[in-house]
């Protein structure tokens, strides 16, 4: 058995506050291989962000301070890495992508000159990025970057990408711009892609593109995956696996076609339900009541008890463990092997 | 043959481009010769990428803009030509609701000032006396869902969701009868979103209400609209009943944007694809 890409083992994250400390990730597991996109959806406030955050380590702690678990990173773990050790990782063996194209470009320079400062630091910690010796002229290693980020930009579909290299921010579209800084991400061959809701300020034609433009590059680069998003949609297009996070935990994970073929958990079928489709009668689109918990009085046992429509004394006695389902396909509800009969009733 | 709601005919809008210190700006047309009709009691959406004009036209009905030519009809009355008394009073009609509910709160006005400001804007309409407002106020608040005790808090005691319900509450507070919902779920949850999509339903239902609704998510717009009309760079591509746009897309526009709708079903081809 090789070691896995991404292993998050019983990841617990605390977080200070005027208010006391949220326990805002209790126990994530999750496995990412190479070849794997892995979404991960919840609502809002569940800690999504925040694990792909903790995966490349921009998390400040404190406020944020890691009680348990670690993270490892083909065996190593980061938790446990220097600052300049992970910001060696960053970029080079972790590329991110945030949600908004247009806070994460510096207005004031040439989109050629961001990414060719990008290829640089890359290619420092690992010369391989670039065809050009470490050793050689800082002029030809400037054109070598250069070349590089020209090629990324073309590979992202920019058309007429050298040209576009001494463009500014303000003159690329917004899908233009987040294809930037996915070949900013991407320029350093990273082994892990995490995509913190790449997609959400796009229109939807857009959307499919860019979503297309990561499946394919992993088919390219042979990474790992992690795709943050809000949009169960965007999930059954995109990603070979998912992860439904509530509260902090993950409660259901497994390949695609398990979780939103057969979804077990009594949140992950809100979710679905909640999203109206074709057969969906008007009126008849059934939200879920309630809202995410204060996580600095979480609610004892299972977190989504008080909103279950199934929740049983028991649930409220302990944290329901994940348990095996199918095929790779786990749910964390003490309910879930009597769920389907519970839900033809 | 059923009443005519709102009216727009041959409407254009072009900003004039401009000179300033980087240079002169082209001149922009917004909306090129859009024609709609909105029938009274059913929800028409418009639908439309960023940048496709329909915040200009959506700013047209409520005359925020003066359209370059057409004219824009709201029960038969020229916007064009009406008086600002006249057009003040028709305001009280028509109501907007804005994407963002963190926005379009006054953080520092409570529940009920946000929800009675519209009753005091409109009080030669409306007419109502100190106390009729407080009654108002709690009656509305009743409507969207909430109570009477969240009158007195401020809008940052409230989730997403709740504060969505206020602004739907004050759009509400002058008894319009056409609604402008300019995305009014995108910046939600799923889960509240639902919530939020249902309370439109009942209180079209209990109100007769007249919907124009702004989306750029196929899904929402499938769900709540009887007729929806696509729009793409300033023109009208195509529109009519929702049924036959998403079934029988006749444009190709139509059939970009609806085959790049993200469904959540199971991918034809299984999971390890990649």
């Amino acid at each position: 058995m090789t070691v896995p890409l991404l292993s998050i083992r019983d990841l617990h994250l605390r977080m200070s506050s005027f208010d006391g400390r949220a326990h805002v990730l209790n126990g994530i597991n999750l496995t990412v291989n190479r070849g794997e996109i892995w979404g991960l959806v919840g609502e809002s406030g569940c800690g999504k962000s925040l694990t792909g955050l903790s995966v490349s380590r921009l998390q400040p702690t404190p406020p944020a301070h890691y009680t348990a678990g670690e993270i490892l990173l083909d065996g190593q773990d980061l938790l446990k890495l220097s600052p300049a050790q992970m910001q060696r990782l960053r970029g080079n063996r972790i590329g991110m992508i945030f949600q908004d194209p247009t806070t994460n470009l510096n207005p004031a320079f040439r989109i050629g000159e961001q990414l060719v400062d990008v290829a640089l630091a890359a290619a420092q910690h690992d010369p391989a990025v670039m065809d050009c010796p470490p050793n050689a002229s800082r002029h030809a290693r400037r054109q070598a970057a250069r070349k590089l980020a020209g090629e990324m930009l073309a590979r992202v579909g920019i058309p007429n990408a050298l040209a576009r290299l001494d463009d500014y921010p303000h003159q690329f579209s917004g899908g233009m711009r987040q294809r930037v800084l996915i070949a900013m991400a991407l320029i350093g061959r990273p082994d892990l892609l995490i995509a913190d809701e790449p997609t959400t300020a796009l229109d939807v034609s857009v959307q499919a593109q860019i979503l297309e433009l990561i499946k394919n590059s992993v088919k390219d680069f042979d990474m790992g995956v992690v795709l943050i998003t809000h949009n169960l949609g965007v999930v059954a297009q995109t990603c070979s696996h998912v992860a439904v996070m509530y509260a902090g935990n993950i409660v259901e994970s497994g390949p695609v076609a398990a979780v939103i073929g057969n979804p077990v958990h009594p949140y992950t079928r809100a979710l679905m339900s909640a999203i109206p489709t074709r057969e969906t009668k008007r009126g008849a689109l059934r939200g879920l009541a309630g809202s995410v918990p204060n996580l600095i009085v979480p609610p004892p046992g299972c977190r989504f008890a008080p909103r279950c429509q199934f929740a049983l004394p028991a649930c409220v006695a302990a944290m329901p463990a994940s348990v095996p389902v199918g095929d790779s396909h786990a749910v964390a509800c003490i309910r879930a092997t009597e769920m389907e009969a519970l839900v033809d009733d | 043959m059923t009443e005519i709601m709102l009216e727009i005919d041959n409407v254009s809008k072009i900003y004039p481009g401009r000179r300033g210190i980087f240079g002169t700006s082209q001149e922009v047309h917004a909306l090129k010769n859009v024609s709609l009709s909105v029938r009274k009691g059913e929800s028409f959406g418009l639908v439309g990428e960023s940048g496709s004009g329909k915040t200009t036209l959506t700013r047209s009905i409520l005359h925020l803009e003066t359209p370059t030519s057409g004219s824009i009809r709201v029960q038969g009355q020229d916007l064009g030509k009406l008086s600002d008394a006249e057009l003040r009073r028709l305001r009280a009609r028509v109501q907007i609701v804005f994407q963002d509910p963190y926005a379009s709160l006054n953080p520092r006005m409570s529940v009920y000032d946000i929800v009675t400001e519209p009753l005091v804007i409109h009080h030669e309409t409306l007419g109502l006396t100190n106390r009729q407002r407080s009654d108002r106020a709690a009656e509305l608040l009743s409507l969207v869902g909430m109570g009477p005790q969240h009158l007195h808090r401020y809008p940052h005691e409230f989730s997403g969701g709740q504060r969505q319900r206020i602004c739907i509450a004050r759009a509400l507070a002058s008894g319009p009868e056409l609604l402008l919902l300019d995305e009014p779920t995108s910046a939600l949850d799923v889960s509240v979103q639902a919530q939020v999509l249902n309370l439109l339903c009942e209180l079209q239902d209990r109100l007769g209400l007249t919907y124009f609704f702004i989306s750029h998510d196929l899904a929402v717009v499938r769900y709540l609209c009887d007729r929806v009309a696509l729009i793409n760079r300033g023109e009208i591509v195509e529109q009519g009943d929702c049924a036959q746009i998403f079934d029988a897309p006749k444009s190709e526009y139509a059939r970009m944007l609806i085959g790049a709708m993200p469904e959540v079903k199971v991918p034809a081809r299984t999971g390890s694809n990649t």
